[in-house]
């Protein structure tokens, strides 16, 4: 309660200044139904600002989209509007008037309704009762029935209401998920990302849906970080990058290239170009097909020695396959298409493979590339075979000092090797993992997202041992979504996009716009 | 929360429940109309008084123990394996076949054979569970419970059929085992036998696979992170059999050793549900091999003290499963208000 009215009090200077800066006002006539002026969010201990000043203004029936990388801080801003997470200043405006939104069911209750990303659904029941059941008032089911009819008959939603969730299309379940947000005649409905479960022609009639909700007067908050999708569906875009917002457009107006460029700033200044002595092919990657994630297609791609290759992309686009492929943690690689040096590694297990001098370095650091109830000491035994005598008996002494070696050359903070994995902070574990496979002395290391999540000094510590290791020679392949970051280490750089990888562009001569592009998929 | 935080919370919580269960106990017999004070003295005083008690305990103790130990190793790597009941049937089935066939000529050292029987039978028994697992995925829960009466069936079937004793009167059991395939006794006049001094050099090699090798640790890395298990290339199959075989074995060992030690022949009744209560010894033990050690004494005394209770002051046997249940119960709450005290510590260092 206490910072509640704290935000209400300091949030009055806020208004003024955002009155008079009204190009974030939208451009439908009269009052909004919902405006953001000024929302900010902290997170102190992670010590980041995840809103900025957010202004945002949805029209009545407008369809408005929320525009952002992962990370930009679309995800606290719904959750803020929806109730579950409080501004720390700012205000929130609900047809003109100045309000607070509790919690969910009180964003609920002035008529604000949220499809996740992720579906909550009893899979043994039947979709009318699933409805039912999601509804905050007490209901009867005949009602919910009629409601059913008269909104399939409205919105073209129909819904087979006696069958079982089980058997339903992620589609249908999804339209079930709009269905039950409809049930309460809500005057804004917020969808999270919600084409990420989706096929294409779902896709489409997913969008014909929202057109006729939003003509019935309804709100649509379309949050997405699909360009091509939001050009096609949404009115009005507001952009987010690193919690501010970058701009207003009308997205039908824009390039895709403009948007992305919005979406994910200029390119940083060049860092005075690695003098690049690329040597001998080290991984050769040929053909290679990623059945998990259906796309037909086979990727390509080479890393040399000495040489950075960056795959930029935004997660979910056939990243984790192609890693899990590269690893070794799936050996479902067609033979001939994972070569190192020449020598077919596809069937080999992750630990053949690194015997060979692969090495790997996953995006989750807690529990897939470190034991988080372990200590340090016991964590260097999953990759490294040093503390491992003859008939597998384990040298405790080695291990550990192998863990305060490591803790030492690369500046983990720590307690000492018998310090728990879950003890650290995430950057401190990423230098300790990293610095695992560095130590190893690699011919190639993969590394996915080196530096999600870790403050400035961490992040300028990996980033700086992943450049020193290939100018010794080994061949570094780093998957990430931050741009910024690939542009700072990389010699090269691909894009990953639905499961394919565009070709392969030096980095002096990569373009943001062009990046942007391939990120869409197209030209791919 | 640092590592000493983590151990010290592990000890506490058994001590806590055991404590949790002398109060409720002690309430449970006064509400019975008994005094308490020598209720609970006949639990946890009368056994260790003599050296009789102490073989009697060591009698029930042994099982228990080597069960546990493998449930341990089992329950590390995530596998659950709550059939033990069957695997030492099993094994004890197994191991009495191999009795029956001694005669009075037979050499001493069939012992080792009969031991070794027990460990095939066992783990034959928990093959199963693993192959069904590994082929089919069926969930290793609920087929080792269920084998769990296929094996009492099997076991009905042998002491009825192919085993029954030809002179018993049509008694459901086999004949007494010839003299020579007794599990030698450790002190004359006493029925604790060499099985103890086994049990407890299994809770040692245990404790050294556990900590001390390379396979011990891939096994407790697939149970708590299966997908760092994965990165580091370490096989779940490989997890699945060593747990099920080493529990199994272990399982059909402590079988083996029932019907060769302190019965002497196979009957319908002899399990008493040993394998059901390993899994609380085990968990109370906290899956480390010297907890488990521990434990299991106590719960044999809670055995013993069930059975003078009974003797004495003519109150239900079932009380020794109430006191497992209220011990096992006890133990989990105590876990569960040690793990939220933990968090709520740990963020407000936070």
């Amino acid at each position: 309660m206490v910072v509640a009215c704290r935000c209400y009090i300091q949030s009055m200077p806020e208004v003024a200044t955002s009155e008079t800066s009204s190009r974030n006002i939208a451009t439908a006539a009269g009052v909004p139904r919902l405006e953001l002026v000024g929302v900010t969010r902290r997170y102190p201990l992670a010590g980041v600002i995840a809103n900025d000043r957010i202004d945002l203004s949805v029209a009545p029936g407008q369809i408005h989209a929320v525009l952002g990388e992962n990370g930009a801080g679309k995800s606290t801003l719904m959750k803020i509007i929806y109730g579950a997470v409080r501004p720390d200043d700012g205000e929130l405006r609900w047809n003109g008037e100045r309000i607070r939104i509790d919690s969910p069911a009180a964003a609920r209750r002035l008529g604000i309704a949220m499809v996740f990303q992720h579906f909550a659904l009893f899979e043994t029941l039947t979709v009318a009762e699933n409805i039912w059941l999601g509804l905050d008032a007490s209901m009867s089911r005949a009602a919910v029935d009629a409601g059913l009819v008269a909104l399939a008959r409205e919105h073209g939603l129909e819904l087979p209401s006696d069958q079982i969730v089980h058997g339903l299309s992620i589609g249908q379940r999804q339209r079930v998920e709009i269905v039950r947000a409809l049930m309460t005649s809500p005057r804004l409905l917020i969808l999270d990302e919600p084409t990420s479960v989706l096929a294409p022609q779902a896709i489409e009639r997913l969008f014909a849906t929202l057109r006729r909700i939003a003509a019935a007067g309804c709100s649509i908050l379309y949050i997405s970080h699909k360009l091509d999708e939001v050009r096609a569906l949404c009115e009005r875009c507001t952009v987010l990058r690193a919690g501010r917002v970058t701009g207003v457009v009308d997205p039908r107006s824009e390039s895709t290239q403009s948007l992305a460029q919005l979406m994910l700033g200029a390119a940083p200044p060049r860092v005075a170009t690695r003098a690049t002595r690329s040597g001998d092919v080290v991984l050769e990657v040929r053909g290679l097909p990623l059945a998990r994630h259906g796309a037909g297609g086979t990727l390509d791609l080479t890393v040399r020695e000495g040489e950075i290759l960056g795959i930029a992309g935004i997660s979910g686009n056939g990243q984790a396959a192609l890693l899990d492929l590269l690893s070794g943690e799936d050996l479902g690689a067609p033979s001939g298409t994972l070569r190192l040096l020449g020598k077919d590694i596809g069937r080999m297990s992750p630990r053949q493979r690194r015997a060979h001098g692969v090495r790997y370095v996953p995006e989750e650091r807690i529990g897939h590339g470190a034991v988080p109830s372990l200590p340090l000491a016991d964590n260097t035994l999953l990759t490294r075979s040093e503390p491992v005598a003859r008939a597998g008996w384990l040298r405790g002494g080695v291990a550990r000092r192998m863990a305060a070696r490591l803790i030492e050359r690369f500046g983990v903070k720590a307690e000492g090797p018998s310090a728990l994995a879950r003890s650290l902070s995430g950057g401190n574990l990423q230098k300790f993992i990293v610095g695992r496979e560095v130590d190893a002395g690699p011919r190639l290391l993969i590394v996915a997202q080196p530096t999600w999540g870790l403050d400035v000094g961490a992040t300028a510590r990996v980033r700086s041992e992943l450049i020193a290791l290939a100018d010794r020679g080994c061949a570094v392949l780093v998957v990430s979504e931050d741009l910024e970051e690939l542009f700072e280490i990389s010699t090269a750089l691909m894009v990953m996009a639905r499961g394919r990888l565009s070709p392969r562009i030096a980095i002096a001569d990569a373009t943001i716009s062009q990046l942007g592009e391939w990120m869409s998929g197209a030209g791919l | 929360m640092s590592r000493r935080g983590s151990i010290a919370l592990s000890v506490a919580s058994p001590v806590a429940a055991l404590a949790i269960t002398v109060i409720v106990g002690a309430l449970l017999f006064s509400l019975l109309g008994k005094p308490p004070g020598q209720a609970l003295a006949l639990f946890f005083i009368e056994p260790v008084r003599s050296a009789r008690g102490w073989s009697e305990i060591a009698i029930k103790a042994t099982p228990l123990l080597l069960i546990a130990l493998g449930l341990a190793v089992s329950f590390r790597a995530s596998v659950w394996n709550i059939g033990a009941e069957g695997q030492f049937i099993a094994g004890a089935i197994a191991a009495s076949w191999v009795a029956l066939q001694a005669t009075e000529h037979t050499s001493r050292a069939i012992v080792i054979v009969i031991i070794a029987a027990g460990a095939v039978g066992g783990l034959a028994w928990s093959g199963i569970v693993a192959v069904l697992r590994d082929r089919f995925n069926a969930s290793e829960i609920l087929v080792s419970l269920m084998l769990v009466y296929v094996a009492e069936l099997l076991l009905g079937y042998m002491v009825h059929g192919p085993l029954k004793d030809p002179h018993g009167f049509n008694f459901p059991q086999t004949a007494s085992f010839p003299a020579a395939t007794a599990i030698p006794r450790l002190v004359d006049g006493h029925r604790a036998h060499v099985g103890v001094v086994l049990a407890l050099g299994a809770a040692g090699a245990v404790w050294l696979f556990v900590f001390r090798f390379y396979a011990g640790f891939q096994l407790e890395v697939s149970g708590i992170a299966p997908r760092a298990a994965r990165y580091a290339g370490f096989s779940s199959r490989r997890a699945l059999w060593t747990a099920l075989l080493v529990s199994g074995g272990l399982a059909g060992i402590a079988g083996a050793l029932e019907v060769a030690g302190p019965i002497g022949q196979l009957t319908a009744h002899f399990p008493v549900g040993y394998g059901f209560a390993a899994i609380i010894v085990a968990f109370v033990g906290r899956l480390h091999p010297l907890g488990v050690v521990l434990s299991a004494l106590l719960m044999s005394m809670l055995y013993i003290g069930g059975e003078l209770v009974q003797s004495r002051l003519g109150l239900p046997r079932a009380l020794t499963g109430v006191f497992q249940g209220l011990l096992l119960f006890a133990l989990l709450a105590c876990d569960a208000v040690g793990q939220r005290l933990a968090r709520r510590a740990g963020r407000e260092a936070a």
